[in-house]
Order: structure tokens, then sequence, then C-alpha cells
């Protein structure tokens, strides 16, 4: 009897992310979720531009890559075409806070039948450890030498609790995956943003804080707990919006 | 068939709708809003869905989007607006969807005016975005060959999977003229793109689309492909009308609205015993380069004319290589140049050459 095994809807392609990442987990929860929600075959993914840049092949499903920052523009283009299918963004925190931050709040304020998936490690992963719109103040980066400083950087930014205010958001929780229970909640939280697009209530969104060791100069070890300790201080979890219900 | 009296972006939206577009998105900018408008009510009515965005750059990764599932997409806009969508467009061109565009171009640099110009050409033709990739670019001159050009373009789309643009200008928009509209297309009947489509991966492997691989000889590969397919198109879609041009010595070239200026310029010549002839390119990417080249062997000189500070001038002097003398005359800012001074303009060229 198997009683463990890669979920369907993931490829069989190796993962480019690195040691300690949470990307990887988070992939498997998402596949493990449309896999149980039975709509692999009508699930069409938007990768974003970054790390998870090559998550459109990580997936069993249709996908394709948007440019920076517009995975929620073109997912809106998909899903316009097909509202008969699931399309689901996977978007990091320079990709969907920075630049694609007016896609993200109009998509999500038109109450797009989408879901996305907002990974924040609060630091920009791929170009090599820049700051974040959700840096933290004091944090260090590799254009916050200093440590980020309002003054000149301005404060981390909320994304969850702005979008929170928005009519046509129908779920928002803000997760991690740092220990067994917060992954089961994430999954729980990740299942309920798809449910709200299926049962076409409107726009679902899962904020998950999320480490980045090879930018934090951490070991993955300390990078949970530096995450724990800190970022969740500053971005609570909880959920936010639910009109899903049970 | 019965004729309707309509405003050019009407035209071209009623039109589209024909071609079995069924999905649009835009941002409104003038002098090309009443597609938008016109959009608004017409795709209810067939079932389509209208979007109005919150900028033109959400619109052009919307258009990407939707020409991913392979349906009938198309946007419109008008030069600023076109100039933010040049990112989305260079990542259609590598993804290789099809889709429709249209620029109403209006005088700039910047926020310019509202008024018709012709100085997007260089965007249009020689890529407005960053990469190596072409857009087919068909430029009207009537409000009935806007209509033609918008069935064409969503089928020279569909055949090479390949963005189509279809360049106007403020007056093709803005001016009303009798059309003949083509029936409305069956849907069932449009291309099948469900070789490559984003629809869900029911019973196949998952399609993929994306324009990028990190490898370099991957890309480069990617970039050979699509440098074949414009040379194909380059062959076989050039098209351009001739006027008067069997016994010509002079030869006028000009474009869109200059197009049908330059005819009766033309005939204003051929009253006084001057033998000029109007060559008009309809696809300004590919540029008829081939036919230029054979009718400038035989004229003493070409004068071509635009609303812009001149440039399809250049794609003039490529065509014609050397083999006559190529003059340029142009108004900037919107400004569309009445016959007489196009006329005068000829004249005194006349006078210097002679
Ligand atoms: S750089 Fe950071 S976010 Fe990117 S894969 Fe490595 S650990 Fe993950």
């Amino acid at each position: 009897m198997v009683i463990f095994s890669r979920p369907k809807s993931l490829s069989e392609k190796e993962f480019t992310y690195c040691p300690g990442c949470h990307h990887g987990i988070v992939h498997r929860l998402i596949a493990e979720v449309i896999d149980e929600l039975g709509i692999q075959e009508k699930t069409i993914m938007v990768a974003p531009v970054g790390c998870s840049v090559f998550a459109y092949e990580f997936f069993n499903v249709d996908g394709t890559v948007a440019p920076h920052g517009r995975a929620l523009a073109v997912a809106t283009g998909i899903k316009r075409a097909l509202p008969d299918r699931v399309v689901f963004t996977y978007q990091g925190d320079g990709d969907l806070a920075a630049i694609g931050i007016g896609e993200t709040i109009h998509a999500a304020n038109r109450g797009e039948k989408l879901t996305t998936i907002f990974i924040n490690n609060a630091v920009y992963g791929m170009t090599g450890g820049q700051m974040a719109p959700t840096t933290l103040l004091g944090q260090k980066t590799t254009t916050t030498p200093y440590g980020r400083n309002p003054e000149n950087d301005g404060y981390p930014f909320h994304v969850s609790e702005i979008l929170s205010t928005l009519p046509g958001v129908a779920y928002l929780e803000r997760v991690t995956v740092s220990t067994p229970q917060n992954i089961r909640n994430a999954k729980k939280a990740i299942r309920k943003a798809f449910i709200a697009q299926i049962k076409g209530v409107g726009f679902g969104l899962v904020e998950v804080l999320s480490t980045c060791p090879t930018n934090w100069g951490m070991s993955p070890v300390e990078a949970q707990k530096w995450l724990l300790e800190n970022m969740t201080k500053e971005y609570p979890l909880g959920v936010f919006v639910d009109k899903v219900g049970d | 068939m019965r004729k309707l009296m309509m405003k050019g972006n009407e035209a071209i939206a009623e039109s589209a709708v024909r071609a079995g577009c069924r999905l649009y998105f835009a941002y409104p900018i003038t002098p090309q809003s009443e597609i938008a408008e016109y959009m608004s009510k017409r795709l209810p009515e067939v079932g389509g869905t209208f979007l109005q965005t919150e900028s033109e750059i959400a619109t052009v990764n919307m258009v990407y989007g939707a020409a991913c599932t392979g349906k009938r997409v198309m946007t419109s806009t008008s030069s600023p607006g076109f100039s933010l969508m040049q990112e989305g467009i260079s990542y259609i061109a590598g993804a290789e969807l099809p889709c429709v565009f249209v620029n109403v171009v209006r005088g700039g640099p910047g926020l310019g005016d509202i008024q018709p110009a012709q100085s997007d050409y260089f965007q249009a033709t020689k890529g407005g975005g960053h990469g190596d990739y072409r857009l087919i670019v068909l430029a009207p001159s009537t409000l009935q060959e806007a209509v033609d050009l918008t069935q064409l373009a969503f089928d020279l789309a569909d055949k090479y999977r390949n963005p189509v643009l279809i360049l106007a200008d403020g007056m093709i928009g803005q001016m009303m003229e009798p059309v003949e509209l083509p029936p409305m297309k069956d849907i069932s009947s449009l291309p099948d793109h469900s070789s490559w489509a984003l629809t869900g991966a029911n019973g196949r492997e998952p399609h993929r689309i994306a324009a990028f691989n990190i490898d370099p000889h991957g890309l480069e590969e990617m970039n050979k492909r699509y440098q074949e397919k414009y040379a194909r198109i380059s062959l076989e879609e050039q098209r351009w009308e001739e006027y008067k041009t069997e016994d010509a010595e002079f030869l006028m070239v000009g474009y869109g609205t200059i197009g049908r200026i330059l005819k009766s310029v033309v005939d204003d010549l051929r009253e006084k015993n001057l033998p000029v002839g109007l060559f008009r390119p309809i696809t300004l990417w590919p540029f008829p380069y081939k036919r230029l080249e054979e009718l400038s062997k035989k004229v003493n000189f070409v004068l071509t004319v635009e609303m812009s500070s001149g440039q399809m001038v250049e794609d003039v002097r490529l065509a014609v290589n050397g083999k006559a003398p190529v003059y340029f005359y142009g108004r900037m800012g919107g400004i569309v140049p009445t016959p007489n001074e196009i006329r005068f303009a000829f004249e005194n060229l006349l006078k210097e050459v002679k």
C-alpha cells in the first residue's frame, strides 16, 4: 500500500529551489489540493517572474509565465476566456506587491474568480537579495545595507490587510509553513482559496510567510526561527476574509 | 449588400465581432475610445466579454492570457497607450500567440495631442518592445479597407500565431463613411488551436506557453524559429495598392490617410499632364519592398509623404536602393497636409530637380 507519494499534479521535473526554501513545500501543498479537489484537468497556472519562474513546469497542469508583476492580468485574460476552468497564480512579493500591485488590487477588487498563492519572504530572491516592499524595518538586504530605514525606504507593505478592505475578495488568509501544524493550516487555507473560485464566490488569496535562507544569509533552521520570531510579528497570521463558509 | 454609414472606430469594432472576436480588453484613450464603447454594448449581445481594464499594461497582459486559450481576442488604443503595451507585445510575440491590436495613432511624442498622426511607424514596424520580433502591420486608408483588414488581421494572426497590428490614424478612427460589413463568422468554423492552447490538460499532457528559455542555446533556437516564420511572412504577405503607375514617371508613396490624399494629388497633377503615380503600402511590415523597387527603376524621383518627420521614408529608401532619388514631405504635430500643399511640394521639387 502506498501511503505517501508524489501528488499527480506535480510533474517529475526537479525543483530549482535552494535548500530550505519554502517554495517546494508550498508547491506540494498546492498540488495535493488540486489532486484532492479533482481539478487537475481543468486547472491552468500562471507562473511569475522570479525564483518560481519555472513553476509552470513543476505542475502537471496547463500553464504559462506572465511578465513581471502581471500574473493576475494574464490570469484574468485566461479566466474571462474560459470561465469554467480553475486558474491560479503563484507570485512572490516583488512580483505581486511591488511592480504588480496595481494588477493585484484591481483583480481582487473586480472579484475575479481566481486563486493567488502569494509567497512573502521579505526579500527579492532571484535578483540576489534586494529590498522588497515587505522587507522588515531594520532588515539588511543588498540595497538596504544599513537596514531598512523608513525615512528612506518606506514601511513594510501589508498586502493582506490592504486587500481585506476590497469587497471582491472572497477568501484571504496569511499562513506560514514553518512548522508541521502551520503546514496543515496552510493547506486548509489554499484549499479554501480554490473553493472560493470553484464556487464562484470571488477572489481568493493565501499569503504564505516564507524563508529565503540564501538571501537572508542563514541556515534553513535559522531561517525558520527568524521567520517565526520576526516576520509573524510584523505580519500576523490569521484569516482576514472568509466568505466561503465550511 | 447594403452599405451602412459608420464611424471608423465603430466599423473596426463591428468587423472584429464579425471576425469572431469575443474577448476585448481596453483602457480608454482618445481618439479611439468609441471602439471600447461599441464593444461594451456589442460583445454581451453575442456572448462575448468586454472588460475595461485599469491600465494599458494590464490590458496587454489580459490579451496575452486570453490569447493563450486560442480564442480570438483584440484590444485597441492610441499612441501613448500603445507605448505602455510594448513589453507585453514582446512577450506575446515570443510566446507566438495570435491576437489583434489596433493603434489609432495620434500626435506625439509624449502626451502629444489627439489629432491624427503617423509618427508611430518606427515603433509599429521595427519593434517597440525588446528582443528580435515582428508584428504584422496593416494600414487602412479607407473605412471599407479598415473593415476588410480587420478580418484579415484575425486570419493572419491565426495563420502565423503572431500578433497583428492595425495601424490606423485619428482620421480613420473618427471619420464617417459608408461601409459594407462582412457576414458574421461562425465561431465553430474558426481555426482549431487545441494542439497548443491552454484549456486544462483534460486527457492529454499539459500545454506550456512561455516566451523564455534560460539556456542561451535554447533561446537562440527559439529565435531562429521566429526568424524563419518572419521570413515566410515577409515573402508571402507583402500588400500594396498602385494608382496610375503604368506610365508613371514620378512616384508618390504614402500610407493610410496620406494614401487617400495622394490619390487626389495624383489626379490634380495628371490634369496638368504630369505623369505621376501612387504606391501605397498596405502592409507596413512586411514592407512591400519588391514591388516598390521594380517601380522605382522607371521613375525620375520618388516623393514620400507622411504625417511624421519621416519614418516610413527609411523603408522607401531601402526598397528604392539608389535606383531613383527619394524625397520627403511631412507634417507633424497631428496636422493633416492638404492636397494643395502636397502638390506645391511636388511642383517645387520638380523645379529644383530640373
Ligand atoms: S533565492 Fe530564496 S526564494 Fe529563491 S529559491 Fe533560493 S531560497 Fe528560495
